[in-house]
């Protein structure tokens, strides 16, 4: 079998490969890979290089990883995982990518498909006009300057508070919808220019607003789908997939330039630019920190006023009360940041800063922290797939925790550029195509879409079928879309 | 003069291209200009308003990314899109740009929008001065 590296990669189990330490000058720990013996022939050239390059940062601990859906990133690969030693290790913004919090939010409905279909032009026209999608458009949330710090800390409660939202959904989301440790006084002036409109926006390019139906003979685990919220045949949920906005892309911005002038003092060279670090320790690593956190609040308050939007339109369109609807949040995931966790590995309890980057936290049974009924099931997890061939809920697993720093996959990675992907599509025909196929799409840019077609994605259920081989999670349901707001 | 081109194979995920330019003013400009190209049909962008920009740099790398950087900073800031530059740049030291960009407030109903760029990284950056003029290589992400 050939990969695209002239590197050492071992098999150490059906789904795992490592690359040796001896393969690369600087590396500290091996890289290791998981995926099937199909996906790991697949990935390009970049993940090798860029996994072995996350190996010889500072403090790394045990191993760097990069997921089945892994490809070619700004430092870090899509898909890598890094876990360092909080007092020796390095933190480093491509470890956690340019849009903070970049995630999935996962809604249900009491509603089937039957009782869909004769709206969902309705649905999708009105999700379109409520929830600002495409480049550089205006969020519908303004904010005072004094207003847009409160959401840096606060995060999804803000929102919750201001009247975006139930009570209830704080404990449908990873951490709450706020992560402790925001500092609003490490934020630049500019990211603050560059953010403070955005709040309630899509963004474009991969991000995306579904409605998507679980059919039956997509349901892999009745029992935790029912305990989750998924209890009806032909089921509609509603999935998105969004970040930080500009905030977010800013925030990321300033401290890679913080970073870059800060390496010299502290003695570490990257052959990367984009893998600039400073030690977690650092003053400069503490404020990104910080900033990062306020970054990642906007994204899950983003998601929240998102929610807010999307259970008015429902409201709208079947003339009924939103909770009538059975409206409520099954979960939020992060798939670009970096947490301090606690592992008991090798024997011994370590705290270490896990960056994830294109990849989904995947907390098993039992780990502390975990609401009912995620600390009996573990957290729900929620890969994005293209807008053809739908996307994956799956849950945690204690495998994840040993193997893997509580972590799994995040989408399918794509297969061809964008540009090849507009060559080979148009736009207008793709849409007619999926809306022969049952699926109704709006999206803000016709290129847009044509770059985010199905064949442009590796195809989600064998990334979805590795991490489950690997232990990391395990496939609950299959939600396939039947319509699709873009920006 | 100057111009640009997208590298089709180089970025699998987000956008790369090449510019080019007799001085380091028409390499921004076409620099400015393969930015806005992945946001928007330039030639849909009305000319209803400009922003000056003033920015100073140790040397041409730096200075192209920080153009770029602002650019793209200046598109969410005022929700426009800028399709045509008037660039110049003084040696110094340190070199320091001055320029018009002219463009318009995003309408998407008039305008065909395309990708939103996130930001400019230093993947496969390179800024080079040949016997022709200047060079860049230039990865955005989306």
């Amino acid at each position: 079998m050939e990969v695209k590296t002239t590197m050492e990669v071992k098999r150490i189990s059906e789904y795992v490969w490592e690359i040796p330490p001896t393969e690369k000058p600087g590396m500290l720990v091996p890289a290791r890979i998981i995926a099937s013996a199909e996906l790991l022939a697949e990935m390009d050239r970049g993940v090798f290089e860029q996994i072995t390059n996350v190996a010889c940062l500072p403090g790394i601990y045990r191993y760097a990883i990069c997921m089945p859906d892994g490809h070619w990133g700004y430092g870090f690969p899509i898909g890598g995982v890094a876990a360092f030693d909080v007092k020796e290790g390095v933190i480093s913004p491509g470890g956690i990518g340019f849009d903070i919090n970049c995630g999935m939010r996962l809604l249900r409905t009491n509603l089937t498909e039957a009782e869909v279909r004769p709206r969902l032009r309705e649905l999708v026209d009105g999700l379109y006009r409520a929830v600002p999608a495409g480049v550089g458009v205006k969020g519908f949330v303004k904010l005072s300057k004094s207003q847009f710090q409160d959401v840096m800390v606060q995060g999804a409660g803000w929102c919750i508070r201001n009247g975006y939202g139930w009570p209830e959904d704080e404990g449908r989301i990873e951490d709450g919808g706020r992560i402790a440790w925001a500092d609003p006084s490490v934020i630049s002036a500019r990211a603050v220019e560059r953010g403070i409109g955005q709040l309630g926006t899509l963004g474009s390019g991969n991000h995306y607003l579904e409605i998507q139906v679980l059919y039956p003979e997509n349901v892999f685990e009745p029992e935790v789908a029912a305990a989750l919220g998924l209890n009806l045949p032909n089921q509609v949920v509603v999935m998105f997939h969004c970040g930080s906005r500009g905030f977010g892309h800013q925030v990321a911005t300033d401290y890679l330039q913080v970073f870059a002038r800060a390496m010299p003092r502290y003695g570490i060279r990257v052959s990367d630019r984009e893998l600039a670090c400073a030690p977690f320790q650092s003053p400069e690593g503490q404020e990104y920190f910080g900033a990062m956190a306020c970054a990642a609040n906007s994204a899950f308050a983003n998601r929240q006023v998102i929610t807010h939007r999307i259970r008015e339109v429902f409201g709208d369109v079947f003339q009924r009360d939103p909770r009538e609807l059975g409206l409520e949040m099954i979960y939020d995931v992060a798939h670009n940041i970096a947490k301090v966790e606690r592992y008991t590995l090798d024997g011994e309890e370590r705290e270490l800063l896990v960056h994830r980057k294109g990849a989904t936290r995947s907390f098993g049974p039992g780990e502390p922290g975990l609401p009912p009924p995620f600390d009996r099931l573990g957290q729900p997890v929620i890969v994005g797939g293209s807008m053809e061939t739908g996307s994956f809920l799956l849950v945690g697993t204690r495998g994840a925790m040993e193997e893997a720093f509580g972590s799994t996959a995040h989408g399918s990675g794509r297969t061809m550029s964008r540009t090849a992907a507009r060559k080979k599509t148009h736009g207008r025909d793709l849409l007619k195509r999926l809306e022969e196929k049952g699926i109704m799409v709006r999206a803000a840019s016709y290129e847009g879409v044509a770059e985010e077609a199905g064949f442009a994605y590796k195809d989600i259920s064998r990334v979805a079928e590795a991490v489950e081989a690997a232990g990391l999670s395990r496939r609950v349901a299959l939600l396939k879309p039947i319509g699709n707001v873009k920006g | 003069m100057g111009g640009y081109r997208f590298l089709e194979d180089v970025a699998i995920a987000d956008v790369a291209f090449e510019a080019w330019g007799a001085d380091l003013a028409d390499l921004l400009t076409a620099a400015g200009e393969a930015t806005f190209a992945v946001m928007v049909d330039l030639a849909a962008v009305p000319a209803e308003m400009s922003h000056r920009v003033r920015l100073e740099a140790p040397d041409p790398e730096a200075l192209l990314f920080a153009w770029l950087e602002e650019l793209i900073y200046r598109k969410d800031v005022d929700s426009a899109v800028f399709s045509r530059f008037a660039v110049t740049v003084t040696e110094g030291p340190p070199l320091t740009l001055d320029a018009t960009c002219t463009g318009a407030p995003i309408r998407q109903e008039r305008m065909p929008m395309r990708a939103d760029v996130k930001a400019v990284t230093y993947h496969l950056f390179a800024v080079e001065r040949g016997q022709d003029g200047w060079q860049a290589r230039v990865v955005l992400d989306i």
